[in-house]
């Protein structure tokens, strides 16, 4: 599940269906036909017409399955949306809004601000949210309502995700003509609001959003992950932090953290549990251990390439540490931060978006009291290949805009969607979390950089949170995505699920060696469907799927015996009535 | 003869059912396996959270323990055969996560049609709570009797509430609920698990009319996150 929903530090206490949803969504916008076509489809009626009926019937049936298939798209077909000349405030619009919030009950006091503040300025808008906790739920509730045509009309979500949606015809509102329009666009003359220009957005964020031709998503909000650390265990060890770590340093620092004594209690921490590292997001680790390796991953056009040789030497690297039980991941152990908050875990990687859970003095806790470890925190980039040329990744929720018969429907939705770009819920949600504001307008104001600098040290102003806002902002230019295009959320799910098998695999003692890895590639693409031109589509559809078992033989085999008797039976009562 | 082809069929359909159980273990050695090593079960569904993406996570018990299987593949139409009492067998991974013991990575689950079934009598663990051989009863459907609802806070807010839509109130109608209860002094942090009985069902609006200071009895499956987090399934007041 597991997409891109694992993103954030949060949902805490919601353990099963938050960022722990499994990997494996794929990337087709399902299609059920109606049971109205289905009937046609299989009706018998043809049966007794003349052959000239039949042929009609046949030409008929032919045309109501097309029409079937062309509905099942929902929305392929609709106009492209036009941006109206102006807004009609006479009429009364109800738009809704998917928003995602990390199960924090500022940011949703934030979004419902926002709404309430919005409708103020426009009587004739009403905006009715629905919140997620995760974009995986976001995502598929999306896809099953581009179906039917009740897409919401303003969604938090992922680019990778959009992509997807982008495969019914303007589905997505592109925004490029949105942003320039004079009384509308960004800055417009027309807006009851003080929003951002475009040359006030930042534009590593905006870019991200830009693909198939348009920009198809204004960004929300922005992060990256961090690498927070129990300084107080590496200085134990012997060892001093460095301003960036690399893999190698993490490594040798975990085997280390690793000696136990006689009663097999870990020396470090005087516990019995000790995972000195642990990964929350193993898709972005993955994808950042590639991206600073120059390694292929993907191409821009959607060409598969991270079943390399280079990923399978990272893929080894990996397993010897998970192996030694140095190494292992949010989805095999839990989250990062209960582990590091009980002194279990040292090198924790997690968003700058869940900073407000590190730490011996973390605002939000979820673990007791009593199992609260003290120690110094200290936040740094992710592990580095190469320290001079650190590379990270760029992530946060983006917001889209759906299509909509009605222009001014649309247009209602883009004046909202442009409405959390305002300083007031930039500032405000960005301080809910290690997020940063999306907009220069945003982070240059003195509101922002006196919350930024504070040291006031309360939670509003938790010292971690500030230091892994201030990472990113430092480091924006260095940065990155990967390309989106139909599957590359796929793609992503893939990378993850590449380190999550082999860790489990060397904790269950199972050979990891090259035919194990030769399986793991060839698995992976069919189960991902990274390699569609080999038609393969499904997890069962190509290899070995080993020996049935015991059950299922058993079943075929009374089977057969059954039918066999059945046989018998019946040549005996035919003997047996030919002889009378 | 055909007498004994019918005996012969259902002597066929018994075997092919034994077969099935045949390579289960009982749940003590399933209890006694190691993490990370397959293991394979039959047992009886209680409860199961909402099908969705291709899985269903599981309640299950069988007349000596229980289990909790995480993200079983299963086709929606199979989850809807899913009923309380529903025998199967399941081969997958013994695994832990925060605390919780279950079973992972499922690569085979069977419904067993063979006309057996089992529903476990809920287990009172009242005097169990704060101790740790709470933990011996993981996953059981068990019972609380007799605790008073306690308040619940959101930060920044000093109304006390019954309940809250999520941990920390962040949520809405639909949502997780999560209250208090004390007994004897200790307060606890009971959750009704939106994907197992979410908006509508007795339980949840049941949660939701509570009052600080009702005295109530519960029921549950001993789920466990960082410490007993039962995933409540009925409250009634105290008898």
């Amino acid at each position: 599940m597991n997409t891109r929903n694992e993103e954030f530090g949060t949902p805490k206490r919601l353990p099963l269906w938050g960022s722990r949803l499994a990997a494996g969504q794929t990337d087709e916008i399902g299609c059920r036909p109606s049971n109205r076509s289905l009937k046609a489809a299989s009706s018998g009626a043809s049966r007794h017409l003349p052959r000239w009926g039949r042929l009609w019937v046949l030409a008929l049936l032919l045309l109501i399955i097309a029409l079937a298939l062309v509905g099942c798209h929902g929305s392929k077909g609709r106009a492209g949306f036009e941006v109206p000349e102006a807004f009609d405030t006479s009429r009364q619009f109800e738009i809704t809004f998917w928003a995602k919030n990390d199960t924090n009950k500022t940011q949703t006091d934030i979004y419902k601000k926002a709404i309430a503040d919005f409708e103020t300025l426009y009587p004739n808008i009403t905006v009715s949210m629905k919140l997620y906790t995760d974009y995986g739920r976001i995502y598929n509730d999306v896809i099953t309502n581009i179906s039917t045509n009740t897409t919401p009309n303003v969604c938090i979500t992922y680019p990778d995700h959009i992509a997807t949606y982008l495969t019914g015809d303007n589905v997505v509102v592109p925004l490029n003509a949105l942003f320039d329009d004079e009384k509308y666009g960004l800055d417009g003359s027309e807006l009851r609001f003080d929003g951002p220009s475009k040359d006030e957005l930042i534009p590593q964020f905006l870019q991200e959003c830009a693909f198939a031709g348009g920009t198809y998503a204004l960004p929300y909000m922005r992060s990256t992950e961090a690498l927070y650390i129990n300084k107080t265990y590496v200085e134990a060890l012997g060892y001093e932090l460095p301003d960036v770590l690399t893999w190698d340093f993490v490594w040798e620092v975990s085997e280390a953290a690793m000696r136990k004594d006689a009663d097999g209690v870990f020396t470090v921490n005087g516990q019995k549990v000790m995972i000195p590292f642990i990964y929350k997001s193993t898709d972005n680790m993955m994808i950042q251990m590639l991206r600073q390796l120059d390694a292929p991953y993907s191409t821009e056009a959607g060409e598969i390439l991270i079943l390399n040789d280079t990923t399978r030497g990272l893929l080894e690297q990996i397993a010897g540490h998970a192996k030694s039980g140095a190494f292992s991941t949010f989805k095999i152990s839990s989250y990062p931060a209960n582990f590091l908050n009980a002194g279990q875990c040292i090198f924790a990687v997690d968003s700058t978006a869940g900073a407000t859970w590190m730490g011996s003095e973390a605002p939000l806790l979820d673990i007791s009291e009593d199992a609260l470890v003290q120690f110094e925190t200290a936040v740094r980039i992710v592990p580095q290949f190469d320290p001079e040329n650190p590379k990270m990744i760029s992530q946060g929720p983006s917001v889209c805009v759906f299509n909509k018969t009605d222009p001014q429907e649309v247009l209602a939705s883009w004046l909202f969607t442009q409405y959390l770009l305002t300083n007031d819920v930039q500032i405000a949600y960005s301080q809910t979390e290690g997020y940063v504001p999306v907009t220069s307008k945003a982070q240059d104001s003195p509101e922002y950089q006196a919350y930024l600098n504070s040291d006031a040290g309360d939670a509003l102003h938790y010292p971690v949170k500030l230091k892994a806002a201030k990472l990113l902002l430092d480091n924006t230019g260095n940065t990155f995505t990967t390309p989106v295009f139909n599957g590359s959320a796929s793609l992503r799910d893939a990378a993850g699920s590449l380190i999550e098998s082999v860790t489990k695999s060397v904790r269950r003692k199972q050979t990891v060696d090259d035919a194990y890895f030769d399986k793991l590639y060839d698995d992976t693409a069919s189960l991902y469907r990274l390699n569609q031109s080999s038609g393969r589509s499904g997890m069962t559809s190509g290899g070995d799927l080993g020996p049935l078992p015991s059950g299922s033989r058993a079943l075929l085999i009374g089977l057969v015996c059954v039918w066999v008797m059945l046989g018998a039976y019946a040549i005996a009562e035919a003997v047996r009535k030919k002889s009378k | 003869m055909k007498k004994l082809l019918s005996a012969v069929l259902a002597l066929v359909l018994a075997l092919c059912a034994f077969a099935v159980a045949e390579g289960s273990m009982s749940y003590a050695d399933y209890d006694a396996a190691e993490l990370e090593t397959e293991v394979t079960i039959t047992a009886y569904v209680q409860a199961h959270q909402s099908w969705w993406d291709g899985k269903v996570t599981i309640y299950a018990a069988d007349q000596d323990g229980a289990y909790f299987l995480y993200e079983t593949p299963c086709s929606e139409e199979d989850a809807e055969k899913l009923v309380p009492g529903t025998k199967f067998t399941a081969t997958g991974f013994k695994g832990e996560w925060s605390g919780e013991i279950e079973l992972i990575d499922i690569s085979n689950f069977e419904i067993i049609d063979d006309g057996d079934s089992y529903i476990a009598e809920p287990v009172d663990v009242t005097d169990l709570l704060g101790k740790d051989e709470l933990a011996e009863k993981m996953n059981q459907r068990v019972s609380f009797k007799g605790m008073t609802v306690e308040p619940s806070t959101i930060e920044g807010d000093e109304t006390e509430y019954a309940f809250l839509y999520n941990w920390d109130g962040s949520g809405e109608d639909g949502n997780d609920l999560y209250f208090n209860v004390s007994k004897d002094g200790q307060t606890y942090n009971f959750t009704v698990e939106s994907y197992l009985c979410g908006a509508g069902t007795d339980v949840y609006e049941a949660v939701k009319a509570l009052n600080v200071g009702d005295v109530i009895d519960l029921e549950g499956f001993l789920y466990w996150y960082n410490g007993a987090n039962p995933h409540i399934t009925a409250v009634s007041a105290a008898e």
